[in-house]
């Protein structure tokens, strides 16, 4: 990476363009311990097999991984299927960012390189495991070659190449540099996964010692000399842009360096990030609220139940739904579910790091969930040739679906910033805390209402659910990503009719861990439970006999009911609630034990979690995910929602009114993987959408109250 | 002029004496291991160790730290601190990892002042530390396993 330091010729022929600013300060030498970005793609000393792994002269393996890592595990992952069919030694295994690419590294289940949707896993399984097998094929025909013996004498394993009737033998690092001249097969044969020795096991992650020592580098601690420090002044509704504004006050505050105003609201630029943050509060900004949603949430959730009323989008309509509420001896149950919006809360907020090189090229640093999206928007906004920038992955600190924006609108604010500067000192952007919180790309509010009929045998015969909300695609017709869970039930109901309204809000909505079943899931096993419970059927067998046709449903939910003895009764105080919930391909029954807390509200002890996510290739890492899932959506479903108060002014702002579970309300969490041989699916997202409904479904029991709008506990008047 | 000990070493600052130790040490002493969360003090990703205890260094104002003497991540040792670091890497605690500086500063904290903790203990010293991926799991197991090891 080449740092420079600010040149008078380069300053003024930038500020010929405008764009310049003012420079207060002496640049600040650079300290020796600085963190300097991690450049995607690996070091180029390391061999190239193909576009996934580089070997080393010192044996190591590099995978190249198109997913981001901020938690899930696909460096690991990504690396044991390498590691597999290249039967290397788990030790030599090291994984690094892709570069940037929307063919070579594209999600082959997006059709652009992005992370998301539970897909890391599913999508590289047969690629990676072709880079790997491809990768061992060079190894040893080059070893072929300079042994002068038959390439299929030559064995490999844990790392090692041999040739047994010569006794020769190597690691791979020898034969890297000639391995990578060799043309790579076109079709490897790949193993019989009955002879996986690393898939399966539960090997230690590749990330976990540089996340306990404060040397992993994220977006955040990425530093250059000479850096200056942005950070940008939004507005407290959402829709409102700049009137005007006063930066006397601010511009007198140590260190701001300049302020400038921005199609996203006003940027200050200072010499540290304390700085930045001292000026832009020194601001007097007016807003112009006429494109602004005034709104409050309590009048959109009056407005979407309106919509009930009128015609949807049908999702799913079989048998005669309206038949099945008027036939004779029918009761039925009616209800309506108030979901609000929710903020991803990432632990490391939106940030980015620009650094422009001496060929005018630019670095940009930054958790790029969509990297080829964020670097053809850097360029737009900066109008620079894609070529020639380089955005440059970073170790994320959490995302759960809140870096995976289309049109990057993130990149656009970074950009803009950077853009207004005359791009002679590398910059750091980063958004606070407030900003996250209020800065919207929201799970949308919906509310759903739902009718089932029971018949006099007790059977459920009718099923009628239908559910407002914006559509995260922007779409005019049908969003599947409302009503997936709930358009696919999976119990077999014969009539079943599932509707959906898409509504417009200027709230910018999004994909948060777990998409639409965040919301269906808690629907549809909050009702199913209380429709059972009516007809006086045990919630685990009721939805057993319902899921006959769904055989992967049912090996979930025996299996979490015998880890649960379910049937047995529950310790004093408490009662059990149970949910099931497939989504992104992979199935998952959580059983889970509460009580009523010292304070009045849910106290969760126990969560038994089945899963059936395929084959396993890492049990550690789905093991983390599902306990991770179940305390991401505790958190969520107890305290947590974003709501706009009388006007529109968004009332959470930080962690003290936007609750995240803590260590004393985490449950103990038991997790069992079911065995499979199918393909791999994602786990990711799917511990999520049924702990919610299994807290709620206890709930019920011990309150005799069900749950109809969330969160649980209501925060603000706790 | 401030002066105080960072990881054993002399260090000063002259800058704004609003500026919170945070930003002092990331920013000015380049020292990234302790990370921003809320600058509020409400989910201890900034935990340093300032003279023994635990504090987030995201409202300590510097000028409050003259003559004081702060221990971050980078530059923590002893028994306890291997002890939770080992157990860390032992169970795999991390899973994004950007909170889990603090964590550890939380939990090496408490094993100074409590060597072999109760479940309790672990909630009433780890409460402040939010962790949004939920590791709590693993954290409150390999605190017990660093207790265990550093008893044998």
């Amino acid at each position: 990476m080449t740092l420079h330091t600010i040149t008078s010729t380069r300053r003024s022929f930038l500020a010929s363009a405008g764009l310049v600013i003012g420079f207060t300060l002496a640049p600040r030498m650079f300290s020796a311990g600085a963190s300097q970005g991690v450049q995607a793609g690996g070091d180029s000393a390391l061999s190239p097999m193909n576009a996934f792994v580089k070997i080393g002269a010192d044996d190591t393996v590099t995978v190249l991984s198109k997913h981001i890592e901020f938690g899930q595990g696909p460096f690991t992952g990504l690396a044991t299927i390498v590691a597999e069919e290249l039967d290397a030694d788990w030790s030599q295994m090291r994984a690094v960012h892709s570069p940037a690419d929307d063919k070579v590294y594209a999600n082959l289940m997006f059709g652009l390189q992005g992370t998301g949707g539970s897909t890391s896993i599913a999508n590289s399984y047969e690629q990676l495991r072709k880079a790997g097998a491809t990768a061992r094929a060079m190894l040893v025909a080059a070893a072929a070659e300079e042994w002068k013996v038959p390439a299929s004498e030559i064995t490999v394993e844990k790392g090692r190449i041999k040739h047994a009737a010569s006794s020769k033998e190597s690691g791979f690092g020898a034969f890297a540099g000639k391995a990578a001249a060799h043309t790579p097969p076109a079709e490897p044969k790949l193993k019989d996964p009955k002879d996986f020795v690393l898939i399966g096991q539960e090997l230690p992650k590749l990330d976990t010692v540089s996340k306990t020592n404060g040397k992993a580098v994220f977006t955040l601690d990425v530093s250059a000399d000479n850096i200056l420090y942005a950070t940008v002044a939004h507005p407290e509704h959402f829709g409102a842009t700049v009137k005007s504004f006063d930066d006397a006050e601010a511009r007198k505050v140590q260190g701001v360096v300049d302020i400038k105003q921005i199609p996203q609201g006003v940027a200050v630029y200072a010499e540290n990030t304390f700085a930045a943050l001292k000026g832009r509060a020194a601001l007097t900004i007016e807003w112009d609220l006429a494109k602004a949603e005034t709104r409050s949430s309590e009048q959109l959730t009056a407005d979407y139940e309106k919509l009930f009323a009128e015609k949807g989008l049908q999702a799913t309509n079989n048998g005669d739904v309206d038949k099945a509420f008027t036939g004779q001896g029918v009761q039925s149950l009616e209800a309506v579910l108030a979901f609000p919006f929710l903020a991803h809360a990432p632990m490391e907020p939106l940030d980015a790091v620009f650094i422009r090189a001496a060929d005018g090229s630019l670095d940009i640093y930054t958790g790029a969930q969509f990297p080829g999206m964020d670097k053809s928007t850097a360029a737009k906004v900066l109008g620079l040739d894609p070529e020639k920038v380089r955005v440059n992955t970073q170790i994320t600190g959490g995302s759960f679906g809140r870096k995976a924006q289309f049109g990057s609108p993130y990149m656009q604010e970074a950009a803009a910033v950077f853009a207004a500067t005359d791009g002679s000192r590398p910059l750091k952007h980063m958004w606070t805390r407030e900003d996250d919180i209020r800065g919207g790309y929201y799970r949308p509010m919906y509310v759903h209402k739902m009718r089932g009929a029971m018949d006099a045998d007790g059977k459920i015969v009718g099923w009628d659910q239908t559910i407002v909300g914006q559509s995260i695609m922007a779409k005019a017709d049908l969003d599947e990503t409302s009503v997936e869970g709930a358009s696919n039930l999976p119990y077999d109901i014969p009539n079943l009719r599932v509707m959906s309204h898409n509504t417009t809000l200027v709230v910018p909505p999004l994909w948060w861990r777990s998409v639409g079943h965040t919301h269906t899931g808690f629907a549809v096993e909050t009702f199913v439970d209380e429709l059972l419970e009516k007809v006086g059927k045990d919630p685990v067998e009721g939805r057993l006999a319902l899921l006959t046709k769904e055989p992967r449903h049912m090996a979930t939910l025996k299996k979490v009911a015998e880890m649960a003895a379910w049937g047995s009764p529950a310790p004093e105080g408490c009662q059990r609630g149970v949910a099931v919930v497939k989504s992104f391909g992979s199935y998952v029954a959580q059983i889970v034990e509460v009580s009523i807390g010292e304070d009045g509200s849910p106290r969760v002890h126990k969560v038994w979690c089945a899963v059936d996510c395929g084959i396993a290739i890492n049990p550690n890492v789905i093991k983390a995910q599902m306990e991770g899932g179940i305390g991401y959506g505790l958190g969520a479903v107890l305290f947590d929602a974003i709501t706009l108060a009388q006007g529109g002014k968004i009332i959470q702002s930080n962690f003290h009114d936007y609750r995240s579970l803590r260590i004393n309300e985490m449950p103990v969490v038991d997790v069992a993987i079911i065995p499979s041989a199918e393909p791999p699916t994602g786990v990711g997202e799917p511990g999520v959408p049924p702990v919610g409904p299994a807290v709620a479904n206890a709930w019920r029991r011990l309150t005799n109250s069900p749950v109809r709008r969330l969160p649980i506990v209501n925060v603000l008047s706790a | 002029m401030i002066t105080f000990k960072l990881n054993g070493q002399e260090r000063t600052f002259d800058g704004d004496p609003d500026t919170p130790l945070l930003w002092v040490l990331r920013d000015f002493e380049k020292l990234t291991g302790t990370k921003y969360g809320c600058g509020i003090a409400q989910c201890g990703a900034c935990t340093v160790h300032l003279d023994g205890t635990t504090r987030r260094s995201c409202i300590t104002p510097i000028a409050t730290v003259e003559g004081s003497e702060v221990v971050t991540i980078e530059g923590i040792e002893g028994k306890e601190a291997e002890a939770i670091q080992k157990a860390w890497v032992a169970i795999d605690v991390p899973q994004c990892g950007y909170c889990q500086s603090g964590q550890i500063m939380s939990a090496v904290s408490l094993l100074q002042m409590t060597p072999k903790p109760t479940d309790d203990d672990i909630d009433g010293a780890m409460v402040g530390n939010i962790c949004r991926c939920a590791t709590y799991h693993r954290i409150r197991q390999a605190i017990h396993n660093a207790a265990d090891t550093m008893e044998g």
